[in-house]
């Protein structure tokens, strides 16, 4: 069994290892450090923590004038939080100022599980992506989370990073994450499957299914949402029959979207998403939920198979 | 420290500062002249006395830090940083047009402007970012805030009065641009914000109540402010909007409407040019 690790634990750490050589790092958090694991940098180096309870719309901007004096700033809530309801601070005060500011929000998705409909971003990927300046990182798992965080650390402007709030499997033998890359973790002609995050896992296992059938899925990790790794997905797109574009997130305004539009910009093919389908969420064990509003690897099998349908 | 200031110079400043206020706005065609006419003495005292800056080296990091969160304001500050020498005045007749230096709005472009502001409500957690990073620096220098008054009514604003107070930031000095009217209409019948004193106090904040119009009175408060400890000071500036200029003064109209032509020329002569 490959280890589970939790997304924003490894985040946590990560900081702490960052702030042990870079001083100019400072970690802010809006009443929920204990979940996002802040708290971890809050008790290695407490005068470079901020707690600004719950108020995410100050801490964006705080954030903002932070890095006007230098500082790389990372800022953690929920995802909700962090591009909901500070959504005019992270687009005036951040991006459009293009600052050192690194928005890592956990709890993202419906996996958010019993918390229900008002706790489950499905939407925050959609709400980034159309903010000029900001790059954005949807994780796999702990180890990506990790090199994820170091290379927003190092590449200027500003970062979304996504994370969960279940601990997740790390997925053995990839490779190792390059700022604006999408790979291949499993190789295939007959369709190209693209995921994100959690959905990447479901996207692995729907390859195993579909290979008894006789059907060879590629499976490509797109953990950059922004830049989009352009050149992979068109040539994925030209050298499969079609593609299937999985995520924990609405189907409107995230990767698929995202994948879409250069799909049908430079290689039509039939795509299907597998995402929420305009709902919201609601309250349920993650695997139930998952279920329901089908993101699972039998959901993918039958998007594959509808792809390749006349 | 105020007796040794010219404040006959400082008002002959501030004059100007209007004049090329009416010009700039009047060329671009559209902009803000209410409330940049209503903050004049302030930021004249702020520009031409109170901040320690460098025009020619607008990132030197001892800098005190100035945040214009009422960016629609931005015209009597690009006056100030004009006659400062942060740019050349020729960029005045450029504001708002494409490509300008100047954009309608502060932008990170123009020297001197540390932060864009426009959405407001914003600022002041701009500036409470600024006030701690010079705190965990140990620099000494200080951040001002200019807001409006209308731009108080967001919540924004609050969250951040209660966390610059609760981090101590006495190294941050708020001023409130209180002329009383919004764009549609005088604050008291949009949303009204008294009691503000005790509001502010009620923050933790320090407050200072000065006629905004009197340079000495302003520059005696920011002086007054850098003595205080432990928590914030919020200068409340009692001004008139559209001050100067005969037919804008207390005109809520002329918040975001320019003059025209005949217009111009009264409120160039109402100002002596």
């Amino acid at each position: 069994m490959a280890e589970l690790l939790f997304q924003r634990e490894v985040y946590g750490k990560t900081l702490v290892e960052l702030g042990k050589t870079h001083s100019n790092i400072v970690v802010l958090d809006a009443d929920l450090s204990g979940s996002t694991k802040t708290r971890l940098f809050c008790k290695a180096y407490p005068d470079r923590f901020f707690n600004f309870g719950v108020a995410e719309q100050n801490m964006m901007s705080t954030a903002a004038g932070l890095a006007s004096c230098g500082k790389v700033v990372f800022a953690s809530t929920f995802a909700m939080f962090a591009t909901g309801r500070a959504w005019d601070q992270v687009r005036n005060s951040v991006c459009y100022n293009n600052f050192n500011v690194k928005i890592v929000a956990s709890h993202a998705g419906i996996t958010v599980g019993e918390d229900g409909a008002s706790h489950q971003a499905i939407e925050d990927i959609s709400l980034m992506r159309s903010i000029p300046n900001l790059k954005i990182i949807v994780p796999c798992d702990g180890p990506e989370t990790r090199e994820a965080v170091i290379a927003a650390f190092q590449t200027p402007g500003p970062f979304y990073i996504r994370l969960g709030r279940s601990k997740i499997e790390t997925i053995e033998g990839k490779s190792a994450f390059k700022l604006g890359k999408a790979y291949a973790v499993r190789e295939g002609k007959d369709v190209s499957i693209f995921a994100c995050g959690i959905m990447l896992h479901a996207a692995i296992k729907a390859h195993e299914i579909l290979k008894k059938e006789g059907i060879y899925a590629r499976v490509i990790n797109v953990p950059t949402i922004r830049p989009l790794d352009k050149d992979t997905i068109i040539s994925c797109a030209k050298q499969t029959k079609g593609v299937v574009v999985c995520e924990e997130h609405s189907v409107i305004g995230g990767l698929a979207s995202a994948i879409d539009e250069v799909i049908c910009e430079n290689a039509p093919v039939k795509t299907v998403r597998v995402g929420v389908k305009n709902r919201f969420g609601q309250s349920g064990s993650p695997a139930d939920l998952l279920k329901e509003y089908n993101l699972t690897d039998l959901d993918i099998v039958a998007a594959v198979k509808r792809v390749l349908s006349k | 420290m105020s007796q040794e200031v010219d404040i006959k110079k400082l008002e002959e400043q501030a004059r100007k500062i209007r004049i090329l206020i009416i010009e700039m706005l009047s060329r671009a065609g559209s902009g803000h002249p209410g409330g940049s006419l209503s903050s004049v003495e302030i930021v004249t005292a702020l520009f031409f006395h109170t901040l320690r800056h460098k025009p020619k080296e607008p990132n030197w990091p001892d800098r005190d830090r100035f945040h214009l969160s009422k960016g629609h304001s931005c015209p009597v500050v690009y006056a100030a940083l004009a006659e400062r020498g942060y740019f050349d005045k020729k960029e005045l007749s450029n504001l708002r047009q494409l490509g300008a230096l100047l954009q309608g709005h502060p932008d990170r472009r123009t020297p001197g402007i540390e932060v864009a502001s426009g959405s407001l409500g914003q600022g002041l957690s701009v500036a409470l970012g600024m006030s701690l990073a010079g705190k965990m620096d140990k620099k000494d220098y200080r951040v001002y805030c200019l807001m409006g008054d209308g731009e108080i009514q967001e919540g924004n604003i609050w969250e951040a009065a209660m966390a610059v107070s609760h981090y101590k930031c006495d190294n941050l000095c708020a001023i409130l641009d209180y002329n009383g009217f919004q764009i549609d209409g005088r604050i008291c019948d949009v949303m009204s914000l008294e009691p503000l004193r005790d509001k502010w106090e009620a923050f933790g904040w320090n407050v200072i109540e000065v006629d905004g119009h009197k340079i000495a009175e302003v520059i005696k408060a920011f002086d007054k402010a850098k003595t205080v400890k432990g928590k914030p000071t919020i200068i409340i500036a009692k001004t008139i909007k559209g001050k100067g200029v005969s037919f804008m003064e207390n005109v809520a109209d002329f918040h975001g409407r320019t003059p025209n032509e005949p217009e111009t020329k009264q409120a160039l002569e109402d100002l002596g040019k």
